[in-house]
């Protein structure tokens, strides 16, 4: 798949792991982090025009909503910038996380080529599409230039079979592949993921799935665009779609099958998203923080599985939960369906749409010697605050379970179905 | 200029095969290729050895982010406390594998490039990393066995367009994959806004 995508954004008509080429690519997303120092380096540098405004989205997400006067005053020279330079997909403080809101406002295509200013950017591969992360000053040269070199990366596979367990999910997957095959797996590859519980999977579990590929550092972490990615597309684009996977004869470095069905809740313990054990071997872990937000695992079903664990019982009285859906729609939804009243009545806190502490600036960062059970997907010392801090990733059914315990507690005694 | 480039990069002995062409009478492309090869980015220095999986978080410490950068760069590299301590302008990385792990935060590969770190080899690099190292014409090289090649404070001396690395002090050298012209380019351009700017210039 990436080497289909790479040769048509090259105009080759094929080309092979370990070439370099010069590609155009079709998106670029840039988020409040980045957007303010590329773009004052550009000006700095005399380079005032971009390349097609409309290929460019731009999205405040990272520090929101403004916590100091500094936060405030950058929101606003990005608006000012965002309106000179004629950019019409941006979206503001509050609407949400960068990568939910470029799937579901319709800017992601399967086939395409996206690059984003940030590293969880792999997470558009969930709708069959090419997209990785640049560092903020690579974001200035695709800018200007609408095109960015690329070398080409081998493919991996991995065979998903089998039926999920009730209380399984998503990120009990990609953490036993983190914990299995190590974070390296799917260095300076491309992933793609097949196979009979890859295709039952749901966008939003393959969205989760994608989003980490780069803890386990792919370029690319691809699901194949299929009938299910195609209704997902359907209500947001008017664009034509079509399905978009491998060739029959596609070739793969490597082919490493999973089979799910006696897969149990997983854990990634400090401080590495590698350091993964069963729910089983964790043993007596106290948390003070339990937390679902970020933009892996804070979507409407996430929610809604965390809220079901919730509902009736009370977070532990030693234990803050907290819950920031990915993005205002999201939200709304969870409104509507009640899950965000069953959180509430529960004892959460609900925050703005937007990346939360899990990038450790925003409010809901922890205190030295503090433990978190976390749904986001990094957990590198000082992630979420204090260096002296401990982060414990899981799904957000762990999360809710664990909530409820004060302690890291295993999601399936709860889950009835 | 490219192009000349171009041979010079793509081929295992590119002047070898100019020296035949100016055998036979065409000179102008042997001496251009020979004044491009003296102008082959090498970089000597004493060796820091790091380990694999070195994150980007451990060269751009986020509880160091708001500290003035005389303070905030003691903190580069924190978990090898000798580096943080003693890493002088010049010196440069040999480190494991999966080199620049974690986030797409540039400021670890810029943070090096401002402490004056010639180069990093390493067994392998994670991509963001690579990229963002290339972007701040920090050069680096991807070589398997080099963690095993140098010792710390080995002497080391890379030739950046030709992917080999000499232990100077141990009299031995190895070779990694050849980088692309294009990716060379932006290196000796002084990193991508300064190769966007010469590009810039060119159109108009």
């Amino acid at each position: 798949m990436a080497e289909k995508v790479l040769a048509r954004a090259s105009g080759k008509n094929s080309v092979n792991p370990g070439q370099y080429m010069t590609a155009r690519i079709d998106l670029l997303m840039i988020n409040d982090r980045g957007f303010l120092d590329t773009y004052e380096a550009m000006l700095r540098s005399g380079l005032t025009k971009v390349w097609d405004p409309d290929k460019i989205v731009v999205v405040i997400d990272h520090s929101v909503p403004a916590a100091g006067v500094k936060d405030a005053e950058d929101h606003q020279k990005i608006r000012n910038y965002v309106r000179s330079l004629k950019i019409k997909n941006f979206y503001d403080v509050g609407e949400g996380i960068e990568h939910q809101l470029l799937m579901d406002k319709g800017h992601v295509l399967p086939g395409r080529l996206i690059v984003g200013g940030d590293s969880h950017t792999t997470t558009y591969g969930a709708l069959g599409t090419a997209s990785s992360g640049i560092g903020a000053t690579e974001v200035a040269y695709a800018m200007v230039k609408g095109s960015l070199w690329f070398r080409v990366p081998p493919t991996i596979k991995f065979i998903l079979s089998g039926t999920l367990p009730k209380g399984v999910s998503a990120k009990d997957i990609v953490l036993r592949i983190a914990g299995q095959y190590s974070i390296e797996i799917g260095q300076y590859k491309s992933l793609e993921f097949a196979g009979p519980a890859a295709e039952a999977l749901s966008l939003e579990e393959r969205i989760n799935i994608s989003n980490m590929g780069v803890e386990i550092g792919t370029k690319f972490a691809f699901f194949q665009a299929d009938g299910k990615t195609l209704v997902y597309l359907k209500e947001r684009t008017d664009q034509s779609l079509e399905p978009f996977g491998p060739d029959s004869d596609a070739r793969y470095e490597a082919v490493y099958e999973m089979d799910v069905s006696s897969l149990e809740p997983q854990v990634a313990c400090p401080h590495s998203v590698g350091n993964v054990k069963p729910i089983s071997e964790i043993g007596d872990v106290p948390v003070q923080q339990a937390f679902i937000g970020s933009c892996t695992n804070a979507q409407a079903e996430d929610l809604e599985r965390a809220a079901a664990i919730l509902k009736g019982r009370s977070v532990h009285p030693k234990t803050r939960m907290l819950v920031i859906p990915a993005s205002r729609e999201i939200y709304l939804r969870l409104v509507k369906s009640g899950a965000i009243q069953t959180l509430l009545e529960a004892g959460a806190m609900l925050g703005t749409p937007g990346c939360g502490p899990c990038c450790g600036q925003n409010p809901g960062v922890l205190a030295p010697g503090e433990t978190v059970i976390s749904g986001a997907n990094r957990n590198f010392e000082g992630r979420m605050g204090s260096p002296k801090s401990f982060i414990y990733l899981a799904s957000p059914e762990t999360v809710a379970a664990s909530a409820i315990e004060g302690k890291i507690a295993d999601p399936r005694k709860y889950v009835s179905r | 200029m490219r192009q000349r480039a171009h041979l010079l990069n793509c081929h295992l002995d590119p002047l070898r095969s100019l020296r035949l062409l100016a055998a036979r009478g065409y000179h102008g492309l042997l001496e251009n290729a020979e004044r491009e090869e003296r102008m082959s980015i090498i970089v000597r220095g004493k060796v820091w050895k790091l380990g694999d999986h070195i994150y980007s978080d451990y060269m751009a410490p986020g509880f160091a982010r708001k500290l003035p950068w005389e303070e905030g760069k003691k903190h580069i590299l924190h978990i090898h406390p000798a580096f943080a301590k003693g890493c002088q302008p010049g010196d440069v990385i040999v480190a494991g594998r999966n080199f620049g792990c974690g986030p797409s935060r540039e400021e670890a590969a810029g943070n090096l490039k401002k402490l004056g770190i010639g180069c990093v080899v390493a067994e392998s690099f994670a991509r963001i990393f690579f990229r963002n190292a290339i972007a701040f014409a920090l050069p680096v090289m991807e070589c398997k066995g080099v963690s095993g090649f140098f010792e710390e404070e080995d002497q080391l001396e890379l030739d950046f367009e030709n992917a080999l690395a000499k232990n100077l002090t141990r009299g031995r050298e190895i070779r990694g994959p050849l980088l692309s012209p294009e990716v060379i380019n932006i290196v000796r351009a002084g990193g991508i806004i300064e190769f966007l700017k010469q590009e810039d210039q060119q159109t108009i």
